[in-house]
């Protein structure tokens, strides 16, 4: 493990007018690291996300970046910082083929006489080896992304984002949408981008998934951070009970049987 | 139980990559189109030369505003302003040239720099209100209107304005809308007695069909261009993207806004690239030209394959979809069809375009029925 975490979030708040969305989070993000961010809807998730991919600015704290205080200004900055943000539905455009949407905004391009045309050759062949270094079995480059499952998009949009040098992965409800198959596949997708030294930041309320990838966990509720446990320190009956903010379910549960 | 492709394919066959193909209506309809005509109309003359370049310059004119209304679509925005458009800039070149005296290039030039203007407006307001396309060119369907109603009665106390003919003489830049080429090929061949001439009158001798107009040289130059742009440049995949969704490509770093205004300024070109041809050929502009020519562009798109909702589409489609649109037009006219019925046609054909597209839509996004 390197020494300066690859990204620092220091007492976060965010105000959206007299709403406390996030009322002071921290929590740190080192290299090679799944670091499941957990929590209950309108915990706060969204605007954290948002934060650090650079859509909002925080009202108050300080994000460092390689052990530097940074401004992330804008999605383009937050990319260029290689920060990757991969949002459940909004990862690829289903009406276009794998390859147009694995290459969108960086298309490769060969020059034909004065005129740069793209270079469907070279876009498809990397894609295909990428896709196959991810265990990601492609028919077609030019199969339209609609046909792959929702297991299979996660995955094409989280190998996008790595092979476009992401250091920092956050990936926003990675799996709720998904079956337990598919789940499996883009676990183990995950997986793969963690050992190759990318850091994760995986956003769920889905314990389950989140104990079967995670290294620490940080359970937000109500816009604050419960604080963080390492893997093994914790289990799923206690997560769960953090994120319900004060009954455990087990609780509820004997409750109703008593 | 309606049969369901789905099922009846294996998953990626070539048969089943035909059927998704965004133009294969469009060509099945011009082939269906023309086997029937070629049938029912023979002997009218409709397949002589004559009476090709009939039907083709009605073709060409439907094809140069819906290659605009194509791209505009896929990118996931209409505009119904291009009739009004239409008119607006054929009255700016004839108000300017003939009425205040310039050169008839530079009426041209600012017809179209004034229409382009327009249709990057009409751009920016849709991209920073967020409203939907359909209601701000529609309002801008009236205000053109208006504008250029009120423009020309208030300069000529007409709504026809002709005399462009007799000033365009010379004029380096009207030959390229107005003009025809070839001409010495055709001259050659009738003097060889291969092509029609006149027998009697002025222009006796003459070759019926004296050369290929400019309309479809336009024509053709915009859907190579059209079509190139789409699908083999780095803009034509931002195309797709903007109008297959739009939310997802800004996340990746499309420049959503700029496309979108690119492509309305565009659109606003063809319907300017329309007026100047016409007013050409004519000799005149009239306040009123290209009404409902909007409609007919949109038209030949969904007939072309493109999706409403856009991201998808063919500008060969949204040719061939004009192709359907002028020989019918023109072939009930050859066939001696009372003409209302040519609109019965085109309500049919519409909505049987639209359900085998939303059809197709199913089969590649993987929707449920």
């Amino acid at each position: 493990m390197s020494t300066s975490p690859m990204m620092e979030l220091l007492d976060i708040k965010k105000n959206f007018g007299s709403v406390n969305a996030l009322k002071g989070v921290s929590m740190t993000i080192n290299k090679g690291e799944c670091h499941c961010l957990l929590g209950d809807n309108g915990a706060g998730k969204s605007t954290l996300i948002k934060i650090m991919s650079g859509v909002h600015q925080p009202t108050d704290g300080q994000i460092h970046i390689d052990g530097k205080s940074t401004i992330v200004k804008g999605p383009r900055y937050a990319i260029d910082a290689g920060i990757a943000t991969v949002y459940q539905d909004l990862a690829l455009i289903p009406l276009m083929s794998v390859s147009r949407n694995f290459w969108l905004g960086r298309e490769l391009t060969k020059k034909i006489g004065p005129i740069n045309v793209l270079d469907f050759e070279q876009c498809n062949s990397i894609l295909m080896s990428e896709m196959k270094k991810m265990g990601i079995q492609l028919r077609d480059p030019n199969q339209s992304v609609g046909t792959l499952s929702g297991g299979e998009r996660q995955s094409v949009a989280i190998a996008r984002a790595v092979f476009f040098g992401a250091k920092i992965l956050i990936l926003d409800e990675p799996t709720s949408a998904l079956g337990v198959y598919q789940t499996s596949n883009v676990l183990q997708t995950i997986e793969k981008v963690r050992a190759k030294g990318v850091a994760i930041v995986f956003i769920s309320h889905n314990v389950s998934h989140a104990l079967s990838v995670g290294d620490k966990f940080t359970v937000l509720c109500r816009g604050e951070t419960l604080g963080t446990a390492r893997r093994g320190e914790i289990d799923y009956d206690e997560l769960q009970f953090m994120m319900s903010g004060n009954k455990k379910l087990s609780e509820l549960q004997k409750e109703r049987v008593t | 139980m309606p049969i369901n492709i789905k099922n009846l394919l294996p998953a990626h066959s070539n048969f089943r990559k035909a059927m998704l193909r965004p133009d294969l209506g469009a060509i099945t309809g011009v082939v269906l189109v023309f086997l029937f005509f070629f049938l029912v109309a023979r002997d009218t003359g409709m397949f002589s030369l004559e009476g090709s370049m009939n039907w083709g310059i009605v073709s060409s004119q439907f094809i140069i505003i819906a290659v605009g209304a194509c791209l505009l679509m896929i990118a996931g925005e209409f505009d119904l302003s291009v009739g009004s458009m239409i008119g607006f800039a054929g009255i700016v070149i004839a108000v300017t040239s003939v009425v205040w005296g310039w050169p008839v290039w530079l009426s041209i030039i600012t017809a179209f720099v004034l229409s382009m203007l327009v249709g990057a407006l009409i751009g920016y307001i849709v991209v920073k209100t967020n409203l939907p396309s359909f209601i701000v060119s529609l309002a801008f369907l009236y205000i053109l209107r208006g504008m250029t109603i009120f423009g020309a009665i208030y300069s000529t106390q007409k709504t026809i304005i002709g005399g462009v003919t007799e000033i365009s003489q010379g004029d380096w830049l009207a030959p390229f809308f107005g003009g025809k080429i070839f001409t010495g090929l055709f001259q050659w061949l009738a003097e060889h007695g291969w092509i029609q001439t006149f027998i009697a009158g002025t222009k006796a001798g003459q070759p019926v069909v004296s050369g290929i107009p400019m309309m479809m040289v336009w024509a053709l130059a915009l859907v190579i261009f059209g079509h190139f742009l789409l699908t083999r440049t780095r803009f034509g995949n931002w195309i797709y993207a903007s109008g297959g969704d739009a939310q997802a490509a800004r996340h990746i770093g499309v420049p959503v806004n700029k496309v979108k205004i690119l492509m309305f300024v565009f659109t606003a070109f063809c319907a300017t690239v329309f007026a100047t041809a016409q007013v050409m050929e004519f000799g005149s502009a009239a306040a009123d030209r290209g009404l409902l020519k909007e409609f007919e562009a949109i038209i030949s798109v969904v007939i072309g394959g493109a999706l409403l909702t856009g991201g998808y589409g063919s500008v060969i489609g949204a040719a061939l979809g004009a192709i359907i649109f002028g020989v019918v037009q023109q072939g009930l006219f050859f066939i001696g069809v009372e003409s209302s019925l040519f609109r019965v046609f085109l309500g049919v054909i519409l909505l049987l375009a639209v359900i085998l597209n939303t059809h197709i839509r199913k089969l590649i996004t993987g929707e449920k029925e």
